[in-house]
């Protein structure tokens, strides 16, 4: 659409509103993209109060961890390779292997496998053939400039991290697909219901919305405390203490989060056209196999939209997690807290750091891959509701 | 749609949300009545140390708690009407700062320290975070078509964060020399601490939400902006309107709608402000209202947790979401009986 002459902007404008433009975009990811360099330093240069001593590491060169200017021009050409290639090929491969409602277990699968070679290359096969290289050319070799990953090393492997990473994801593959299948049946309820109930619900869904989960947690806590006791006349001794249990605080995020759900998944379903299903019901269909045959092949753009939600919810919550699990099924962010609470030396806290920018970097990848989905559901609700 | 399958459509979702939502509500109404106790009992004990040709034994008097046979403390639950939140309340003390004109003695009491920085908080982080997302949503909708996705991709970044991790980002940038701090240190000629008062953490965090919740406000503005009538907009520059009055009559009336979304979920979101507290670490210095719950809800020491209390503050907090939201509420009702529904 060509601008017309009465909307042109004068330069001052352009020019200042380029600047803001700039200006935010620093601010919005300068605090992200430090806590990833201070990651790979040693502890006096991570909390250096030089900015440059932060990029460059002088201690954690002196130390004998560092890159060549070889290993920066390399390391930054498999990158982008890589990158670019998960931009171009990837999608091509993963619709290849998986369609239809297995689309996003072949993301999750495909971008499990690629983070896997990725980490195998960038950390196991190019320190192999670098180093080599490194002392056959002399000056170019030499490390200029300072990066460690023993602080990762020393998350992941002797606090093992994993563990919190494998509940977390317990936690958040429970949460997306309860949440979805109760959520996508109750939203698509709410679109093909115009009842005066169905609106009465959506209000109710919408309170309930409000309310802080301290809130409700402070309802849960003695019961889950106490329900070995309690269950004990339904179930005998077979009755599970919930306090701790994964599929519980499972169960506690998917209601806390079925209130945004249902709104979203029902905005969703009302830009699908009731024609639709009213002509498989002419048809003859009962409205369950309208549902299944003619609404589910089309409904998976705003169920992926939800899930991401749903995802970010429950991947990103600390009290209920902190709360409700012990220290043995504990989530990754909860986890991050323990690391702040005995940090008595710098390196545990640049191993918090590390810990930090771990459980963003699952995020970053989540927005680069769903970056259209994320947006078309931030604005499903608020455009179109 | 009959009554009979829109209900089994919807039952295992509200099956969940009655659960899940509506029977803690009325639990924790209860509990806020009651208060759970160990039995004690006081007995006697004697105890001796080795000494020289004899022991020394002292016996003292001692509250233990009574045990089953199964070894577990027993409980005793009894209705304390309104005990615990006048515990968490504290009025005695509110009144006697109100009799000597000490306001600032309120506010050190931890409920309503709560309170004041919650509402505050929630209040003037409010039209930051709409101007700042719409002023990003202009700017953006100003730039080259190319420059935009990656814009957003940057924007998206501090919104999806974890927002512990999000606050912690920013802690370190200003934690003991950070960067930030040998910065600002630098220009002042001063020593700065931002840590160790009040009023520096809590700027902190305003700049925290408002980094974080910005971008929401500023993806829903620039969908909105998409679809400004051009031929309004046109004609209103013909007429002679400049750009400040074209933005003020013809852009923020198109946007209303969404401005009163982003005011609706960011007062429920903001309200529950606690990440920030874990994240800066500010608990002696700044608490929220729903900090102040978690903290009765963790065990203390001696592994109790202060069920009731926790109880009584978060009724308290309840109340305070209503108040806050039925302004907004009545103008969605209001929208929703004079729409075309």
């Amino acid at each position: 659409m060509a601008t017309s002459k009465a909307m042109q902007q004068s330069l001052a404008l352009r020019f200042s509103s380029a600047a803001f433009l700039v200006f935010w975009c620093v601010i919005a990811a300068f605090p992200i993209f430090w806590i990833a360099v201070m990651s790979f330093k040693a502890p006096r240069d991570a909390f250096a109060d030089s900015p440059w001593d932060v990029i460059f590491g002088p201690n954690t060169l002196a130390r004998g961890d560092g890159l060549s200017i070889l290993d920066i021009l390399v390391g930054l050409a498999v990158l982008y390779f890589a990158i670019r290639w998960a931009f171009t090929r990837l999608p091509g491969l993963v619709t290849r292997y998986a369609n239809g409602p297995f689309t996003v277990l072949g993301w999750i699968v495909g971008a499990l496998i690629y983070a896997l070679v990725f980490l195998l290359v960038f950390f196991g096969l190019l320190p192999l053939i670098l180093d080599p290289l490194n002392g056959l050319l002399g000056p170019l070799g030499e490390p200029v400039l300072g990066l460690t990953t023993q602080h990762y090393v020393a998350v992941w492997g002797e606090n093992e991290f994993y563990r919190n990473f494998l509940n977390s994801m317990l936690v958040t593959a429970g949460v997306v697909t309860i949440s979805l299948t109760v959520g996508t049946l109750a939203g698509y309820g709410l679109a093909r219901s115009g009842s005066n109930l169905a609106f009465w619900l959506l209000i109710l869904a919408l309170i309930f919305r409000a309310l802080p989960h301290s809130v409700l947690v402070a309802g849960y806590l003695p019961w889950f405390i106490n329900s070995a006791e309690i269950l004990r006349p339904i179930f005998g001794d077979l009755s599970p203490t919930l306090y701790g249990q994964p599929w519980a605080v499972i169960a506690v995020l998917v209601s806390i989060n079925q209130p945004f759900t249902i709104w979203m998944l029902r905005s969703f379903f009302q830009n699908i056209p009731s024609e639709l299903d009213e002509a498989a019901r002419v048809d003859g269909c009962s409205h369950f196999q309208a549902f299944r045959r003619v609404i589910m092949p089309v409904m998976w753009p705003g169920v992926i939209t939800t899930g991401l939600f749903s995802f970010l919810l429950g991947y990103n919550d600390f009290l209920v997690t902190s709360l409700l699990l012990d220290a043995q099924n504990q989530t990754m962010v909860p986890a991050i807290a323990g690391y702040f609470n005995r940090e008595t030396t710098t390196t545990d806290q640049v191993e918090a750091v590390a810990a930090a920018v771990s459980i963003t970097a699952p995020l970053f990848l989540l927005v680069m891959v769903f970056q259209r989905q994320i947006v078309s559901g931030l604005t499903a609700g608020a455009v179109k509701g | 749609m009959k009554f009979k399958t829109f209900f089994a459509f919807v039952a295992p979702s509200l099956f969940m949300m009655i659960l899940f939502i509506a029977l803690p509500l009325v639990s924790v109404l209860i509990q806020s009545f009651q208060i759970t106790q160990p039995v004690m009992t006081q007995s006697e004990v004697e105890t001796c140390t080795p000494g020289f040709l004899t022991q020394t034994c002292t016996t003292e008097l001692k509250t233990v708690p009574v045990l089953d046979e199964n070894g577990k403390t027993i409980t005793t639950t009894e209705w304390v009407g309104l005990q615990s939140y006048r515990n968490v309340l504290q009025m005695d003390k509110v009144w006697a700062a109100i009799g000597s004109n000490s306001w600032s003695e309120i506010l050190q009491i931890d409920f309503w320290k709560a309170l004041r920085f919650t509402l505050m908080y929630t209040l003037l982080t409010l039209p930051l975070v709409i101007g700042v997302g719409l002023l990003i949503a202009l700017t953006v909708n100003n730039a080259a078509k190319s420059l935009r996705g990656p814009v957003i991709f940057i924007s998206l970044l501090p919104f999806i964060i974890t927002p512990v991790v999000g606050a912690l980002s920013i802690y370190w940038l200003f934690v003991g020399d950070g960067i930030l701090t040998a910065l600002m240190e630098q220009w002042s000629g001063t020593n700065i601490s931002m840590f160790a008062q009040a009023w520096t953490i809590e700027l902190l965090m305003y700049f925290y939400r408002v980094w974080h919740v910005a971008p929401f406000a500023f993806v829903i503005f620039y969908a909105g902006l998409q679809t400004v009538n051009m031929d309004t907009l046109e004609s209103a520059v013909i007429d002679g309107a400049n750009r400040w009055e074209r933005l003020r009559h013809v852009i923020i009336p198109h946007l209303m709608p969404l401005i009163i979304f982003i005011a609706l979920i960011h007062l429920m979101d903001c309200y529950r402000v606690f990440e920030e507290i874990v994240g800066f670490r500010s608990e002696a210095y700044v608490i929220s209202l729903q900090w102040l719950t978690y903290d009765f809800l963790t065990p203390d020491d001696a592994g109790n947790r202060a069920i009731a209390r926790a109880s009584a503050s978060a009724m308290l907090t309840m109340i305070g979401i209503v108040f806050l939201l039925i302004l907004p509420l009545r103008r969605t009702w209001r929208d929703h009986k004079g729409g075309a529904h």
